[in-house]
Parts: C-alpha cells; structure tokens; sequence
C-alpha cells in the first residue's frame, strides 16, 4: 500500500448497534467473510435435555447389557499358578503384543510416553493445524521424507518380524501413494478425498489402524504363548 | 385435572421463599430466566449460557462427550453402592465377590452394570479423541482443551486398570502383574515405581489396599477436577468447534490474533 489509489475506503454505517468500523480493502485483494454469525439457542433447556435424553438411552443400553452379559469372575487369585496367556485388561493388549517382540523397555516405556508426548503436542505444532493435503505443496519434499519413513519403518518392522504392525503400515502407505499419484482433478471422490488430507490426518490414521488391529489381534487371536490362535476353533 | 394440580403446586413451591433462597435465578421462561438458569447456578455455570444450534444435531459431536461423562456419572453411583459390599482386604475381596453374585440383592446386576460401563467409558474416551482430531477442533485457540483431554484419557485408562484389581481373581491378579511388571523397566527408577505402585515387590494385600484407594479416591477426584476444567475450557475457547463458522486458521498466531480484534460479522 503506497498510495491512496491501491486501496478503497469504507465506513460502517451502523453506529447504534456497533462502534463506528473503517475497513480498508487494498485492491489486489477482495474482501471475504471470515466468519459468519450462527444461529444459537438457549444451553437450558435445548442442550441439557438433549443431553440427558442421550444418557438416559445409554443407561437403557447399559443396563439391557448388564441383565444378559455377567462380568467374568475366574477363581481366587493364586500366585503359584499363571495362566496361559496372561493377558492385560483389552485397551493396553496393543502393548503388550509390542512387548512380545520388543524388551520392556522399548515396548512398555518408551512407546507408551512417546505415543503420550505425540498426542499432547499435536495442536502446538503448524504442521499439525495447516489443513493442506500433504502432496500438494512442497510436493517433491514431502514425497521424499514418505518414502524414507514408510520404507525405514517397514524394514524395521519386517526385521524384528512384527507383521501384525507391518501390515497397517503398508495399507496406510499403499493409500498415501494413491493420495501422492492422484490431483484434485483425478478421477473418483474417494481419490480426491485421499489427496486433500493433510498429514496430521494420515499419522493419525496410522496410529488408529494399528490401535484397532493389534488390540484385536491381542484380544482374540492370542492363545498360550502368545502363539497365533483362531478365535472360533478354541 | 390431576396433573393440573401438581404443576400449581410446583408452581407454588418455585415461588415460595426458600425456593428462592437456594435457586437464584428465580423462575420464569424468558430467555434473561434461561440465562441465568446457567449462569447462576454453580455446577452449570462452568457452561456457555448459548450454544449454536447446529452443534446439538447429532452428527456434528455423536454425543461422544457427553456419552463418555454419562458413563462416568454412572460409574460413580454403581461404584459407591458397590463400596458398600466390599472389603479390600485378602481373601475378602474374592469373597464379597461371590456375595455379591449370590447373596446381595441385585448384586450381580450392580457390578455388571459397573464393569461394563467401564469397558463403555475407555472405548467412549477413545471414540471422543478420534473423533474430535477428525473435526480438527483440537486447533487453536482449543489446544490446551485437548491436552486436558488426554489427561482425562489417562485418568480413564488408570481408572479402569486399578479397578481391575479389586474383584481379586485369577484374571485380575495376572492382568495387573503383567502390566505393573513393565513399571519396572523404566531406566534407573523403575524398582522404586513398581514398589511404590504395590506397596511391596509382588501383587498382594497391599497393592489391593493402593489400589482401591487410587480407585475410590485419588483418581475420581482427579477425573472430577480435571471434567470440570475441560467444560470449562469449552465455554472459555469460544464453545464447541463448528466447520465453516470460524475463518480456516493456518497457525496459532493467526488464531490469537483474530481473538483480539473485532470481526466483521456478517449475518445470513
């Protein structure tokens, strides 16, 4: 903005409802709206019904479940005899089918905090908020640091024979390559969908498809010894 | 006729004295009424007195929030009736087990309700993260929310481990030496951990003892304040997170920045 001609001045004309606003407009720009006024209701009674009506049909659930389902209850504890396999509550099964390829303290210390710092800090980094697809800009880098990570997680994964997570990652990287060989212009809503997400979305998508599998794959394909067991021949 | 009855009644109550003496904001259907229902009462004024509509349909949240806090109001009342049957203390543990399935009225009931409410909340936690990173409201200026959120996330998982001890079978006795046994890989520390964690170098009497405290105590406080900052923090960061209403930040700065200046609204 040098001179009065690169840019137009305005006055805003309600000055009963709101303090008198100058906008300039420089005029290689346009003018947009950067948030738009919603319609907004009373917290009480509109969101507090809702939400005791949503928990008074979750306690519906909970309860139907509770008069079919018993919780289990083996015998008394006794510590000079182990099952086999002794197994962690399902959320942390993840974990421990980490601990059976890595030592303790990889498997039960440093990924658990590693995975805890990851998440905290997921909205204090820029990469993390900017809502571009990940191959659309810096796309010759960006493609560069996808080969190195997917290539060197899978080798490690492959070389300590942790096929259950190296499985995910090669599905995730198989999509990512679709994302990095597909434009906003390609054909099919889902490919376009793939090259639009940024790439907080696909670590994320990462972490929650290893999450499902080997929680699964802890709670029902684990037999004695940790040994590989179909669920529906025990 | 019947019905008309009892609301003149309640009618006649809301406008008593003492009605007014505990409840401030007074009766009354006006919007400055509804207002101040929020606004002036001390568990719900942690709330925005408005929300946008568009964030009560059930798509834009699934509820997962409110579900999981639902879960956990749950969790407290089966969890202080289940307090009432049981001893923390070996082999008593076991045995107001069996009770509670034999001999308590609706004792089964009651510790099933409370087990799978408790599978309910951990898978609802999760369900809640994921789905809030989908929406991006962990952006700025909500950041600090979703690190309150995965405090409560913890405090969840915690939850649910330490309780997992109590009922003092074979399945929670392996379950809990198997996990506390990783405590003691941490470098350098990890003994002194898993010690204090048990209150000895095995899973006995006094580890059931620390972790029905940690249960009944330490963590439920923690889980309290820590829910009561992160509906707060709603309100505090501008409500809940809308698409499309609030401009495409790229980074923090820009966030902060349209906090503090004034925005040219445009109604629709």
């Amino acid at each position: 903005m040098t001179g009065p001609s690169d840019y137009i001045a305005g006055v805003s004309s309600d000055a009963r409802k709101a303090p008198r606003r100058v906008v300039f407009v420089t005029r290689r720009t346009s003018a947009h709206v950067r948030s738009v006024d919603e319609e907004q209701v009373q917290t009480w009674p509109e969101a507090l019904f809702r939400a005791a009506l949503i928990v008074e049909m979750l306690v519906i659930a909970l309860v139907l479940i509770s008069l079919f389902f018993n919780a289990p209850l083996e015998g008394i504890a006794n510590p000079t005899v182990t099952p086999n396999p002794a197994k962690a509550p399902w959320y942390f099964l993840g974990l421990q089918e980490m601990l059976h390829y890595f030592p303790p303290v990889v498997a039960g210390v440093m990924i658990p905090t590693l995975l805890v710092v990851a998440l905290v800090v997921i909205p204090y980094f820029n990469i993390n908020i900017r809502p571009d697809g990940v191959f659309l800009k810096h796309r010759r880098r960006n493609l560069t640091v996808f080969y190195v990570v997917a290539v060197s997680l899978s080798l490690f994964l492959w070389f300590f024979d942790v096929y259950v997570a190296l499985v995910p990652t090669l599905v995730a990287a198989a999509f990512m390559l679709i994302a990095a060989y597909s434009g906003p212009q390609s054909p099919g809503r889902f490919r376009r969908y793939l090259v639009s997400r940024p790439v907080s979305w696909w670590i994320m998508t990462w972490f929650l498809l290893e999450l499902v599998v080997l929680t699964m794959v802890g709670t029902f394909f684990r037999g004695p010894g940790w040994s590989w067991v179909l669920p529906w021949r025990s | 006729m019947q019905l008309q009855k009892q609301a003149s009644r309640l009618d006649k109550l809301m406008a008593s004295r003492l009605w007014k003496s505990i409840f401030r904001s007074g009766r009354g259907a006006s919007t400055l009424h509804r207002s101040m229902a929020i606004q002036q009462n001390v568990f719900l004024h942690i709330l925005p007195t408005k929300v946008r509509r568009r964030m009560l349909n059930f798509d834009a949240t699934w509820y997962l929030g409110t579900l999981t806090l639902g879960t956990f109001l749950l969790l407290v009342i089966t969890g202080i009736l289940l307090m009432f049957y049981y001893h923390p203390s070996v082999p008593q543990a076991y045995a107001d087990m069996k009770d509670l399935r034999y001999v308590v009225s609706s004792g089964l009931f009651l510790r099933n309700l409370h087990r799978w409410s408790a599978h309910a909340m951990v898978l609802l936690a999760f369900a809640h993260m994921f789905r809030v990173f989908y929406r991006g409201a962990y952006r700025p200026p909500r950041e600090f929310n979703w690190v309150v959120g995965v405090i409560l996330l913890l405090v969840t998982l915690l939850l649910s481990y330490t309780g997992y001890l109590l009922p003092w079978d074979q399945l929670a006795f392996w379950a809990i030496t198997v996990g506390s046994n990783i405590s003691s890989a941490v470098p350098v520390v990890g003994h002194k951990i898993h010690f204090l964690l048990l209150g000895g170098n095995l899973v006995n009497a006094n580890a059931l003892l620390r972790f029905y405290v940690l249960h009944t105590v330490i963590l439920p406080l923690a889980a309290v304040l820590f829910i009561a900052v992160h509906f707060w923090r709603i309100r505090k960061d501008g409500g809940l997170y809308v698409q499309q209403s609030e401009p495409a930040r790229e980074t923090a700065e820009e966030a902060r920045a349209d906090e503090n200046t004034q925005q040219v609204v445009v109604k629709q």
